[in-house]
């Protein structure tokens, strides 16, 4: 697939000894929601830290046709990418607009603010709690905040680990609602990794799934949805 | 009544001392979750650069600002170039980083002789030698002008934490380092910013505390009250820090005036009883906030 967004090839990534990625190979193109689906243990999480420069990894990472393997987490975001990890990873003793402002530490131009007032359009919640800390809302909350944080700094590439995690199925439902709505608004292509495939296959364009630290499946969303296997597995229908 | 007044404001002149070097502990303290046990004689090694500065003919406040400023690239350097490689490679374990901190304790404290002698400095009185009176009692300009300099801190670290970018990315590090990266702070050059203040407010505490006469032992006393201030205030708490300063440095004055037995060999003993009851009765301190684990 030529001109994607993410390229990723032959990636490996593990903790330590532990191998837990093996020769995974998947892309995402501009303005895509891209989903991978998986089991727990089944190497999402690790996936995705490796793209954002937590952890090492072997293999080759292109974002916007450059290499970005081994770059900090901090430089990446300002390249493009915001990744929001599982269990949201607010920061909890700031504020909810303290948390806004630091997603768009990287930025330098003048609109921080108006871009703060637009999520707060998006999700009313936030700005009713614009001043409490973050650690006093719930967790739908949370993530939403997490999600708004990751919007401040204006990427092009959204990494989203789990979001429905601990969320009811209303919250979950209405959080992947949003989630189409700022793809289609903004064109921030997104890569987001779940359990919960029927939400996520609903809003995304393509999909891989992951098994033990390789992936086994991949196609349109409408494909995995109807495939048989998957929808034993992962569907539960 | 006024003998009275005058050992408050000792204490509180004192108390300015440690407080200021108890906000260093904790600007260290919150970022990391680290005991810097060097910073001290981090502050000693700053104060002989002040002592230096003023010596070739700079007016008193400038050597001051020319020691603070030594302070803050020598703590960002440490940082850079000790605690963070042996931060990393110690894999969330704090004993090897507190051991290092133990380390260069050690080597500045004997290469401050090397370098300066080990004759004491004289060193001027900030704020000069007159006094006022105020109730009867004789209270040094030296003593009111610490304390305004300590009101100033208060002001300042104030303003940096809540008021600007570089305040706020500092904060959400102390608050939770990873989410930070992920939200585009360059964690390890706040780190390193973080260690350049707080080296330069003991540079500060410093410049306050060598009128007595400066050599390499200048911060080893005040240290350890600056230890019980931050426990006594919280840890995590500058504004802690700074009441706490403020009670050990009174408490230490009076009691070694009034209770007999104490005076001026036993000094340490109503800090040491005060860390003690703190640690047993409320762990977090003051104005700390209590750890809670959230999993
Ligand atoms: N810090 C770590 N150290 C060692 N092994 C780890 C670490 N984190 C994860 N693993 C292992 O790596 C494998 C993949 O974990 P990962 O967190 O990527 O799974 P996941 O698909 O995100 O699962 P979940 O749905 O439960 O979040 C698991 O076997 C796990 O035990
Ligand atoms: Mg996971």
């Amino acid at each position: 697939m030529n001109g994607a967004l993410l390229e990723v090839a032959n990636l490996e990534a593990g903790y330590g000894p532990v191998e837990v990625l093996r020769n995974v190979h998947f892309s995402v193109a501009s303005g895509e929601i891209v989903v991978i689906l998986g089991a727990n243990g089944a190497g999402k999480t690790t996936t995705l830290r490796a793209i954002s420069g937590m952890i090492g990894c072997r293999g080759s990472v292109v974002f916007a046709g450059q290499s970005i393997r081994g770059r900090r987490p901090d430089q990446l975001v300002a390249a493009g990418i915001a990744h929001v990890p599982q269990g949201r990873g607010t920061i909890t003793d700031l504020t909810v607009e303290e948390n806004l402002r630091i997603g768009a530490y990287c930025r330098r131009d003048g609109e921080v603010d108006a871009d703060i007032a637009r999520w707060f359009d998006v999700f009313p919640r936030l700005g009713e709690r614009a001043t409490q800390p973050a650690g006093s809302m719930s967790g739908g909350e949370q993530q939403m905040l997490a999600i708004a944080r990751a919007l401040m700094a204006r990427p092009t590439l959204l990494l989203l680990d789990e979001p429905s995690l601990g969320l009811a199925p209303l919250v979950t439902k209405e959080l992947f609602a949003q989630l189409a709505t700022v793809n289609a608004e903004t064109g921030t292509a997104v890569l987001v990794v779940e359990q919960n495939a029927n939400l996520a296959l609903a809003i995304a364009h393509r999909g891989y799934v992951l098994e033990v630290g390789e992936l086994v499946a991949s196609g349109s969303a409408e494909e995995l949805m109807t495939d048989e296997a998957i929808r034993k597995a992962y569907l539960g229908f | 009544m006024s003998e009275f007044l005058q050992f408050l404001f000792l204490g509180l002149g004192q108390g300015a001392i440690y407080a200021t070097l108890a906000v260093a502990l904790v600007i260290i303290y919150r970022a990391t979750g680290l005991l810097n046990f060097a910073q001290g004689e981090m502050a000693m090694f700053c104060t002989f650069v002040i002592w230096m500065a003023w010596d070739a003919g700079l007016p008193f406040p400038l050597a001051v600002l020319v020691g603070m400023a030594f302070g803050f690239v020598m703590g960002a350097v440490i940082q850079l170039a000790i605690i963070a490689p042996v931060t990393k490679r110690a894999h969330g374990n704090p004993l090897p980083v507190v051991m290092v901190t133990i380390g260069l304790f050690l080597a500045l404290s004997s290469l401050a002789p090397i370098i300066w002698g080990t004759d004491a400095k004289v060193f001027p009185v900030a704020f000069g030698e007159g006094s006022i009176e105020l109730f009867g009692a004789s209270i040094t300009h030296r003593v009111l002008g610490t304390l305004a300099i300590l009101g100033l801190e208060v002001v300042v670290l104030w303003l940096i934490f809540q008021r600007t970018r570089l305040g706020l990315a500092m904060r959400a590090v102390a608050s939770n380092e990873e989410s930070s990266a992920l939200a585009g702070v360059p964690v390890g050059r706040m780190l390193m910013i973080g260690w350049g203040m707080a080296a330069a407010f003991g540079a500060l505490a410093g410049g306050l505390a060598a009128y007595v006469g400066l050599t390499n032992t200048l911060m080893l006393v005040p240290l350890i009250y600056a230890f019980a201030a931050a426990t006594l205030g919280g840890f995590d708490s500058p504004g802690g820090a700074v009441v706490g300063g403020l009670v050990v440095g009174v408490v230490t004055e009076l009691s070694a005036h009034y209770i007999p037995f104490i005076g001026n060999d036993l000094k340490l003993l109503p800090a040491f009883l005060l860390i003690l009851i703190v640690l047993l009765v409320r762990p977090q301190g003051l104005f700390g906030k209590r750890q809670v684990v959230r999993v």
